[in-house]
């Protein structure tokens, strides 16, 4: 745990994305870093790298030889009892798809930046979600801040609970690349106290890979002991939404936030019809919302700050409350369910069977980095006033800002 | 609603921590007196390779609302202060992603300024720059540009002095107090201080008037439709021409009209073909296929194409026969070739001249980069001449 006197880099500060996360690792101490370069999510290891030169920050600083082993040499190094830290963008994160998907299957509590980025081809800059979605299925904790303050809160509750021993799995956070890793915002930092009050040292306890300790770590089986393996990683992920919850309160409480632990509504109180969405999608659509609200729109935001574990109740709750939802998706799923987003077709999931169902549109939009308009989310705010209207939504998803 | 705008165009890698310097400080100067600001890297389309036109904007404004309702529109349509660091960018700034040439005041708002920093005088730069039909000002920020390597920048009070002239041009930002205060917290002491100060009391904007300026209509290029473009991210290829220009004989490889590179260039090579010897090797080696060969063997530099890296005169055997120039003091990208066999005795004279006037010296051979790394900079090191600042080590 590092010490107090560490009180560098608290108050306001001017930070972008990555270098408030860069902070955070600092914070928590973190052991052992793994870097390989791939812009956007690199900027933070240009952050961790300083700190450790200006002799700020204390750690093992890796630069691997491709993702792949970025990836593996934390994931070791983490099942060694050291807190870790890495991260990657786009395809460079898929060049690690083998660790990531063992990192969550030997339950080890990695955190992982993740730069979001097109996937290549074409190559691209320009953020899209995708490349975080893809490990939606294997167990890992997904979470997607919306600004650089917000990247305190849910960079210190990824490692707080990927590391609970009721959990112990790798939480990826999804920063959209540019909007939030590159742009520089006022930020006020916690200070070393806080954070050593709310971030307990990470304790492997008797799962640790330590010579004291003999344990075979991930022996080759089959399938008569494959499934009950995954059923354990299941209630781990199930888990992972009430540690979480916990965790936040503790959060509020030691930092004196007040915020929502999954969900950002914003205007929602009367509210006839909300979109709903990831990440810094929120900065247009609140100022949107602002000014249709000045009209006389009723248009609110539900945007998740958590998209595993996924808050199945809390979106129940809160969307039926609505008469129709614009889910957004800064992602697409190729031919899904009627061609929706990933985001549109699990919340639909979610809502399914829910005694009160809001009429339903998803749209994709803002791929690549494009940039999300005030007039293309007045556009969707305004085809779900249509829906709402009409009472009818029809299954034709829609895609927002491309040219044609 | 009181919002200010400004961005900073720079040389992506080069300037990178430069521009990020000026323009943190000059959010974080305006923060001190409770106004809110942003920033943002405009990088989804300056991917900040060597030398590529990069930008940085930001807004400064009253309230957290005020600033979010100009943030959400990401990239500033107009903008009060324009800051340009390297007087090259001047003839037009393209971007990476193939939007065309894009002049250097394109967003700089009617009665706004464009500050430069430049060796050269506003008339000159007035050459460059594309006119217009609403007036602007200029404000030159006497010195070469600050180029230095990848996390590094010369710490040669360039943004010092360009947030001086930035204060002056745009009073509201904040008192100069703040603005010391925030170059003390964020860049150096007294040195940058008084650089500061000095570039704020020598900041003497020009005005420039509607329709002054270059009378070249910069390239666009049409963005296609998901209907009109190839599947499967295919690009038809350009076919090379087995002829030069209009005359019979020679070559000139097939290029993209539409995605030029040249405003990458912040310096060209001048050739001396009388002392040219045929030998191919600049051709070989340009990484760009830039050489067009003539009917009659020579190889012509084209300057629609060239990005200035100078490979060529690093790798031309013949002394004094590929010189690399300063590309500002340029006024044209025409053939030197058709040039030479106008009257090559004229064209010797032009050579004399140019690389009298903006020879660049001391680049390592190969990357032509040695200027970003050495320390002196592409002007020859001349960056302090009108810094009140004695010397470089002042800054330190």
């Amino acid at each position: 745990m590092a010490t107090v006197a560490q009180e560098k880099g608290a108050g306001i500060q001017l930070l972008t994305g990555s270098e408030v996360m860069a902070n955070i690792v600092r914070l928590a101490d973190v052991d052992v870093i793994t870097a390989y370069p791939i812009r956007p999510y690199d900027t933070v290891m240009q952050y961790v790298s300083r700190f450790i030169a200006n002799g700020e920050f204390d750690a093992d600083y890796i630069p691997a030889e491709s993702e792949h082993g970025q990836f593996e040499i934390v994931k070791h190094a983490s099942a060694c009892g050291a807190r870790v830290f890495t991260g990657s963008s786009g395809v460079g994160w898929l060049y690690a798809m083998e660790p990531l998907a063992v990192t969550a299957g030997l339950r080890l509590p990695m955190v992982a930046l993740v730069g979001c980025r097109a996937l290549d081809d074409p190559g691209a800059f320009g953020t899209e979600h995708n490349d975080a979605m893809l490990v939606r299925d294997l167990g890992w904790l997904i979470t997607f801040p919306d600004n650089a303050q917000e990247v305190v809160e849910l960079g210190l509750l990824a490692y707080r609970v990927a590391e609970d021993p009721k959990v112990f799995l790798p939480c990826a956070i999804a920063m959209d690349g540019a909007f939030l890793t590159h742009s520089q915002a006022t930020v006020k930092l916690p200070t070393q106290e806080q954070v050593n009050t709310f971030l307990p040292a990470y304790d492997r306890g008797d799962l640790l890979l330590h010579p004291d300790n003999p344990v075979t770590i991930a022996p080759q089986a089959n399938e008569d002991w494959l499934m009950e393996v995954r059923r354990q990683s299941s209630e781990a992920a199930k888990r992972a939404y009430t540690v979480l919850k916990d965790a936040h309160k503790d959060f509020c409480r030691i930092f004196g936030e007040n915020t929502n632990p999954f969900l950002d509504e914003y205007m929602t109180e009367d509210a006839d019809v909300v979109l709903c969405g990831l990440g810094t999608l929120s900065l247009p659509v609140k100022v949107a919302i602002r000014e249709m609200r000045k009209e006389g729109k009723k248009v609110g935001l539900v945007r998740l700050k958590w998209f595993r574990p996924f808050p199945t109740e809390e979106l129940r709750a809160s969307l039926s409350r609505f008469k129709a939802v614009g889910v957004v998706d800064r992602d697409y799923s190729f031919g899904s369910p009627f061609h929706g987003g990933i985001l549109f077709n699990e919340v639909k999931a979610a809502l399914y069977g829910s005694p009160k169902q809001p009429l339903m549109k998803g749209f994709v939009c803002g791929l690549g980095g494009r940039e999300v308009l005030l007039e293309n989310v007045k556009h969707m705010a305004d085809q779900m006033f249509a829906i709402a209207k009409s009472g009818k939504a029809d299954n034709q998803v829609e895609w927002i800002g491309v040219r044609g | 609603m009181s919002v200010i705008s400004f961005e900073i165009v720079y040389r992506g890698i080069y300037q990178k921590t430069l521009a990020n310097k000026i323009s943190r400080t000059l959010v974080l100067a305006a923060v001190k007196e409770g106004k809110q600001g942003i920033s943002f890297g405009r990088y989804s389309d300056s991917p900040e390779r060597n030398g590529i036109p990069a930008k940085l904007f930001g807004y400064i404004a009253d309230n957290s609302e005020e600033l979010q309702a100009v943030a959400a529109k990401y990239e500033p349509k107009q903008v009060d202060v324009s800051i340009c660091v390297d007087d090259t960018l001047c003839k037009g700034v393209e971007s990476w992603a193939w939007y065309g040439l894009q002049p250097i005041n394109a967003v700089t708002k009617p009665g706004g300024t464009l500050i430069v920093t430049s060796n050269q005088k506003t008339a000159a730069l007035v050459k460059h720059i594309h006119r217009r039909d609403t007036p602007y000002k200029i404000a030159i920020v006497p010195g070469g540009a600050s180029m230095a390597g990848l996390w590094v920048y010369k710490n040669d009070g360039t943004d010092a002095r360009c947030l001086g002239a930035a204060l002056k041009a745009e009073p509201g930002i904040c008192s100069m107090a703040s603005l010391e205060q925030a170059i003390r917290e964020n860049i150096g002491g007294d040195a940058h201080v008084e650089a500061a100060r000095a570039s704020f009391e020598d900041t003497r904007p020009d005005e420039i008037k509607p329709g002054e300026g270059n009378t070249e209509v910069p390239f666009t290029f049409q963005l296609l439709k998901w209907t009109e473009m190839r599947e499967g991210v295919v690009i038809d290829g350009v076919g090379g021409h087995n002829d030069y220009r209009d005359m019979d004989g020679g070559y000139q490889p097939g290029r993209n009209e539409y995605f030029k590179k040249w405003s990458t260039r912040t310096m060209r090579p001048v050739v001396a073909f009388d002392k040219c010897t045929k030998c191919t090797l600049c051709w070989i080696a340009c990484p760009d296929t830039v050489f067009d060969v003539t009917p009659d063997g020579y190889f012509d530099a084209n300057m629609e194409a060239c990005c200035g890296c100078g490979v060529c005169e690093a790798i031309c055997p013949v002394a004094d026969c590929i010189t690399m120039v300063n590309e500002v003091i340029f006024e044209d990208r025409d053939s030197q070739y058709l040039m030479w066999k106008k009257d090559a005795k004229n064209y010797q004279g032009y050579v004399t001249e140019k690389r009298k006037a903006g020879k660049v010296e001391h680049r390592f051979p190969i990357t032509g980069l040695a200027a970003a790394f050495s320390g002196v900079g592409l002007d020859g090191g001349h960056n302090q001449a009108n810094a009140k600042a004695k010397s470089v080590k002042d800054f330190k």
